[in-house]
């Protein structure tokens, strides 16, 4: 049993990866000075790695950090929050409003830990908001969270009563940036924490399972004495918290915040993710580290685009040529299909 | 008949509110308010409970018309009843200039997202502060970044018989039919921020920034730099707007008419600073070598400058990259007063007073001479600024 479920999961996570290996090999092929990591210094004297590669793991970690609420939510609700680009905003502000306040004059008010469990507490009750949305009133989770979508960049504006404050203290630099000393950017430190803390609380509660039961059917699980309300609602919450890191990450990249453009996107990027990491997007079985090398794999791509002078506007349209591609391969029916070919293959051989 | 449904003019939380509404569905912004115009604070800080309720309720709930249509600031409702009910007789007896002495101007307000920018922000608090009660007039505002949103909200605003429509363009085409409606219907149409391609008849003013000039301003300036060589990142707007193609024109021609010039990358990252950090950051990880990046306003501007900083490439006065950026918010001109950035081109966002003065001839009935008003605007060299500048001019 244990093993025909470890088989399952491996199957899953190879999509990302060889999707991953495949867009290595064709920029290795093209240009291989794309792998080019140089050790240098940034502006303010500390070592840092610099190269593509370390840009795919700085900006894929935002999504990285993402996907993981995002599996769970869709793992258990069977949907997809589209309001976490408007949530990192409302986090943001968060942070700033806590850190420099209105009219501040950039000097920090409070310790960085305070905005954050601040933007924490606050993201989580929005989550929270969503969660009841979906898991009490039985709303689609993407009509439920499309009220947040749409709110959400006007309630981070006026959270910071519309202005634009500016943090002009240097470590509040190091969570978007690189911490001195340490050459590598921070934003992957964060995922690398974010994922080992998902991974230690899947191997040591039963949230795995029971997100995998609520997903899979809902009423029998309540049969079998769960509470599935509550896990579709937690699911949420967890997503709320994900979001007060990148959240974090994102205003710290430029010390400030804009409303309107903040993680723009991001959503889409996320529910990318786990549809990459061959996770059902209907709910029911899930791999996080699937998700999570999907975030990296959709960077990848980003960062190959930009290399190639893809016009930004375009790039969209590139994304989803090769997204269509993937998941397509990693639908049950072709998947299957492939794999009876194989199969035949292997007979003849 | 004239709507009773007007949120006046309305400062900060109620006016978000208005924002918000807005982008419910039209339908609700139709339904009236009625009476309802105590108790704004509170419906304003509800306001996502009331979101919840609009949506939930497919926008048909009248909760939600009373927080879209949020209150004017001033407390006299049964007044603000009483006039407009002279209104009413006023806009039957003289159509365009509706309003008789001493009657508040109605006007319907449509820019874009306050949000987008530091620029967009001064330039809404600038309207905001000016367009009130006090001042003689009823604003009504509609916020959106989308032409087509703001087409419908323009249409409103002419069924709801305002007496000017102030318009500040998210694209440059497809207002002629609508315009021409404002005209039959005899509202005056003042076009502010933003030219868009329509006949000149169709509006009584248009108050612009010269885009052109403000690329041309910069790149005489970058000429004047004396570099034997210009490899220029060049950082656009979103494609399409007014502000992105004045100031991609000039630099373009430059760069096509001077073999010294060259564009190592032209990109579009939509004003978005976290987007320019990734273009520039590009540019970077690819080892491509250049002197100067030209971005299309400060936010772009100050990702790049992130990036840069990222790889310890020096920038500023005296140093390897020269900065450009547009807009003068505080915050670039305090960079350029650190020496950090070059240049700041200057995009004067104070339209309101401009607007005011037309309004106030075509009520007296004196004909205006120029159609199109062009603000004064400068540029900011980083050698020559001063602290005064920083405040003055920073948005």
């Amino acid at each position: 049993m244990t093993k025909k479920k470890m088989f399952f999961s491996s199957r899953q996570i190879f999509i990302p990866i060889a999707a991953l290996i495949l867009l290595a090999l064709f920029n290795l092929a093209v240009d291989p000075s794309f792998f080019k990591i140089t050790l240098g210094h940034n502006s303010a004297g500390d070592p840092v790695l610099t190269g593509y590669l370390m840009t795919i793991l700085d900006y894929g970690s935002e999504v990285a950090i993402l996907a993981i609420g995002m599996t769970l939510v869709t793992a258990a609700c069977g949907g997809q929050d589209i309001s976490v680009g408007a949530a990192v905003a409302i986090a943001g502000s968060v942070i700033l409003r806590v850190l420099v306040g209105i009219g501040g004059d950039g000097t920090l008010q409070a310790p960085i830990l305070v905005g954050f469990l601040a933007a924490c507490v606050v993201s989580m009750l929005f989550g929270a908001f969503n969660g009841v949305l979906v898991a009490i009133f039985k709303i689609q989770p993407m009509v439920a969270t499309l009220i947040l979508y749409t709110a959400g960049r006007s309630i981070a504006a006026w959270i910071n009563n519309n202005e634009l404050p500016i943090v002009t203290d240097k470590t509040f630099t190091y969570f978007g940036g690189f911490i001195p000393g340490i050459p590598i950017p921070t934003p992957f430190f964060l995922a690398v924490v974010c994922i080992l803390i998902t991974l230690l609380v899947l191997r040591f509660t039963t949230l795995g399972l029971y997100t995998q039961a609520v997903g899979i059917n809902s009423s029998s699980s309540r049969l079998n004495g769960l509470n599935p309300e509550f896990i579709k609602f937690l699911s949420f919450v967890i997503l709320g918290l994900c979001v007060a890191v990148v959240g974090l990450i994102k205003t710290s990249r430029l010390s400030t915040i804009n409303y309107s453009v903040i993680a723009k996107d991001i959503e889409m990027d996320a529910i990318l993710a786990v549809a990459l990491g061959g996770n059902v997007l209907s709910g029911g079985k899930f791999n996080i580290m699937a998700s999570i090398v999907g975030a990296y794999v959709i960077q990848f791509l980003t960062t190959t685009l930009y290399k190639f002078n893809v016009s930004s506007d375009a790039l969209p349209a590139y994304k989803a040529v090769v997204v269509i591609l993937l998941v397509v391969l990693s639908a049950p029916a072709v998947k299957d299909k492939l794999m009876s070919v194989i199969k035949k293959q292997k007979g003849v051989g | 008949m004239p709507q009773s449904w007007q949120m006046a003019e309305a400062p900060d939380k109620a006016a978000k509110a208005a924002g918000l509404g807005l982008r419910t569905g039209d339908g609700c912004r139709q339904e009236k308010s009625g009476g309802k115009k105590m108790k704004k604070r509170t419906l304003a800080l509800m306001m996502t409970a009331v979101m919840t309720a609009a949506s939930l309720a497919g926008c048909g709930g009248g909760s939600s018309a009373s927080a879209t249509t949020a209150a004017p600031a001033a407390p006299a409702a049964s007044e603000a009843e009483k006039e407009e009910a002279k209104e009413e007789a006023a806009t039957e007896a003289a159509a365009p200039a509706a309003a008789a002495d001493g009657e508040l101007i109605k006007v319907g307000i449509i820019n874009n997202d306050p949000n987008e920018s530091g620029y967009r922000t001064a330039n809404d608090a600038d309207l905001k502060a000016m367009f009130t009660e006090e001042n003689g007039y009823d604003a009504s505002f509609a916020y959106s970044l989308k032409n087509d949103e703001q087409i419908t909200a323009a249409q409103k605003f002419i069924q709801d018989e305002v007496d000017y429509l102030l318009l500040s363009a998210a694209d440059t085409s497809g207002w002629d039919s609508v315009l021409q409606d404002a005209q039959d219907a005899g509202i005056g149409v003042i076009l502010f921020d933003r030219t868009i391609d329509a006949s000149e008849d169709l509006y009584l003013a248009s108050i612009v920034s010269d885009m052109d000039k403000e690329g041309e301003t910069a790149v005489n300036w970058l000429a004047g730099q004396g570099l034997d060589e210009y490899k220029v990142i060049h950082i656009q707007g979103v494609m399409g707007s007014a502000a992105q193609q004045g100031r991609t024109g000039a630099l373009d021609a430059k760069v096509a008419e001077d073999s010294a010039w060259t564009l190592v990358t032209q990109q579009t990252a939509e004003w978005n600073s976290e987007k320019a950090q990734q273009i520039v950051q590009s540019v970077i990880d690819s080892g491509t070598d250049f002197n100067v990046i030209y971005a299309e306003n400060d936010d772009m501007a100050k990702g790049a400058v992130a990036a840069l900083d990222k790889a310890n490439i020096s920038h500023g006065v005296g140093k390897d990259v020269i900065v450009m950026g547009f807009d003068c918010n505080k915050w670039a001109l305090q960079e350029l007063l650190d020496q950090n950035w070059n240049y700041d081109g200057q995009c004067n966002p104070f339209q309101a007073s401009y607007i005011d003065d037309v309004i106030k001839k075509v009520q007296k009935g004196e004909a205006i001479t120029e159609k199109t008003i062009i603000m004064d605007e400068k540029g900011f060299d980083a050698t020559t600024i001063t602290a005064d500048d920083v405040e003055k001019y920073g948005i």
